[in-house]
């Protein structure tokens, strides 16, 4: 794929913590309009993989590029057509949910901020939480503020770290369907982590596993399942895990 | 150009809305330049009956305790809005939006402005009231003194928040310290030509120091001692520039080692 047609690379990219390699020259290409979901079990190297595109974190080696832009080099003119949620990194307490999306919405330069956070809370349903302290609200209605958040300047790259994590089936599931429709009105590009593997093979164009840091396989879900004669693609995702664990060396390089 | 400006009215609006979902802190902010400000007036008073009038002419203590507010809430509130977001676990949010490393100083720095001039302002008017302090008995020195006092505060301030980059909140007393470990050396009260000869060239490597002269100056000769205005300049400076520089130096390791994610209670 060139450059032009993906709205993510990631090329080569390795990343040490104290000499221990948690994510080891990975390299993968998003194309324009597609959903991408990182795979793999907790510690596998999903979120520092995230990080790493968004230049939240430094490379040791590789690049990363978002909408053409090197991360490294020239990461601020993507973070302004991109955005970012996790469940685990919730925006401030003390705030409200409008407070806090009408800092970040004239971070973003949102030229009209007050009709974005009404626009916003009405497609998200979360119109009663605005003027609710994000701290006093519960892991699931901080998850929907947070991707009201991601939703402000109207991203082209949505980078979602465990966007179902907190909720309930219901709320996954609506959310899953509200994305997939952003996607597709938009033509945005969606790149998220999770362990999920019917979540990710609901929503997802394309998967990389990665286990240790390594990434073990990519492609599209069908055709993952397919190729290993499987049903569903975390019986895939589990016989890739044991074959990478089973080869000489297999456990030792990450974790 | 504009575009920055927008984004640092941004920060400088989320720091505004901490006001007013907790407005005691309006308080706080006026709370201790107030109490030192008594204490000091009313020794000063003490002093002035006790002593000969030329010793502690005017209102020298209050304008030393005063000054001395300018420099450690200007230190202060750049800090206190970098722990802000520490406490918050925002710098991770932050640092993926297009809020440069730049920006988020410059808002730091306007807010920990408004913050000091509410602060001391609010401190100076009421030593108007209670000791007849003349804030303008400083004469043009007086925004000179300030901005050489704020500058020096910036400077000390990024320092401190490299420093809570690096080892997080485990170092958060320093927000409220670090400036104390140089008071002894700034002659706030006293004329650093008391100090033992081995501190002097330290405490004149200050830009405060010369601040503080040039304030005993004024009170005592009526006069504006522009040399020593011109090496406060002079050594802010460097003490600016190695502030920033810390800053950013440590926002960069904080990149390499995944720092601005983790930072938090």
């Amino acid at each position: 794929m060139t450059s032009a047609a993906a709205a993510v690379e990631a090329r080569d990219l390795s990343k040490e913590f104290d000499g221990r390699t948690v994510v080891d020259r990975i390299t993968f290409a998003v194309p324009r309009g597609t959903t991408f979901g990182l795979l793999g079990a907790n510690g596998a190297g999903k979120t520092t993989t995230i990080l790493m595109l968004l230049g939240l974190l430094r490379p040791d080696r590789g690049e990363a590029r978002v909408l053409g832009h090197d991360m490294e080099r020239d990461r601020f003119r993507a973070l302004q057509r991109a955005n970012f949620s996790s469940p685990y990194v919730s925006l401030p307490n003390r705030l409200t949910a409008r407070q806090n999306l009408t800092v970040y919405g004239r971070l973003y330069g949102v030229s009209d901020v007050r009709r974005r956070i009404e626009y916003i809370a009405r497609e998200l349903r979360i119109e009663d939480l605005l003027d609710r302290p994000v701290g006093k609200m519960s892991a699931g209605q901080k998850t929907r503020v947070g991707i009201g958040k991601v939703l402000l300047n109207q991203p082209e790259v949505l980078f979602l770290d465990e966007p179902t994590a907190s909720l309930s089936p219901e709320s996954a599931a609506w959310l899953r369907a509200f994305l997939g429709s952003y996607r597709d009105r938009t033509g945005a590009t969606v790149v998220l982590a999770s362990h999920n593997m019917p979540e990710v093979e609901a929503m997802c164009d394309s998967v990389a596993f990665l286990q240790q840091g390594r990434l073990l396989e990519q492609g599209t879900p069908g055709d993952l399942i397919r190729r290993h004669g499987m049903r569903t693609l975390e019986q895939v995702f589990l016989e890739v895990a044991d074959a990478a664990a089973d080869r000489p060396g297999g456990s030792g390089s990450g974790g | 150009m504009r575009a920055s400006l927008g984004r640092i009215g941004a920060m400088m609006t989320r720091y505004t809305y901490l006001y007013l979902v907790s407005p005691i802190r309006i308080l706080e902010l006026v709370y201790w330049p107030t109490f030192n400000m008594l204490i000091w007036g009313f020794m000063q008073d003490y002093l002035n009956s006790a002593t000969h009038p030329a010793v502690f002419a005017a209102s020298y203590l209050v304008a030393a305790v005063l000054l001395w507010d300018v420099l450690f809430r200007s230190q202060l509130g750049l800090t206190l809005g970098f722990v802000e977001e520490m406490w918050a676990r925002n710098l991770g949010h932050l640092a993926v939006s297009p809020l440069r490393p730049l920006e988020f100083v410059g808002a730091l720095i306007a807010t920990s402005l408004v913050r000091t001039l509410v602060g001391v302002g609010g401190a100076g008017f009421l030593a108007t009231l209670f000791f007849g302090f003349n804030a303008l008995e400083l004469g043009a020195g007086l925004a000179l003194f300030f901005l050489n006092l704020v500058i020096m505060g910036w400077g000390v301030g990024l320092v401190v928040c490299a420093v809570l980059l690096r080892y997080g909140l485990a170092a958060e007393a320093l927000a409220w310290g670090a400036l104390f470990v140089l008071q002894p050396l700034c002659g706030v009260f006293y004329p650093v030509s008391i100090l033992p000869d081995w501190l002097e060239p330290i405490a004149r490597a200050l830009p405060a120091t010369h601040v503080f002269e040039g304030m005993r100056t004024v009170i005592q000769e009526g006069r504006l001692d522009v040399d020593l205005l011109a090496q406060a300049f002079l050594l802010n400076i460097p003490y600016a520039l190695a502030g920033l520089a810390a800053f950013l130096g440590s926002y960069a390791v904080a990149r390499r080692r995944g720092l601005l994610m983790s930072t938090g209670e």
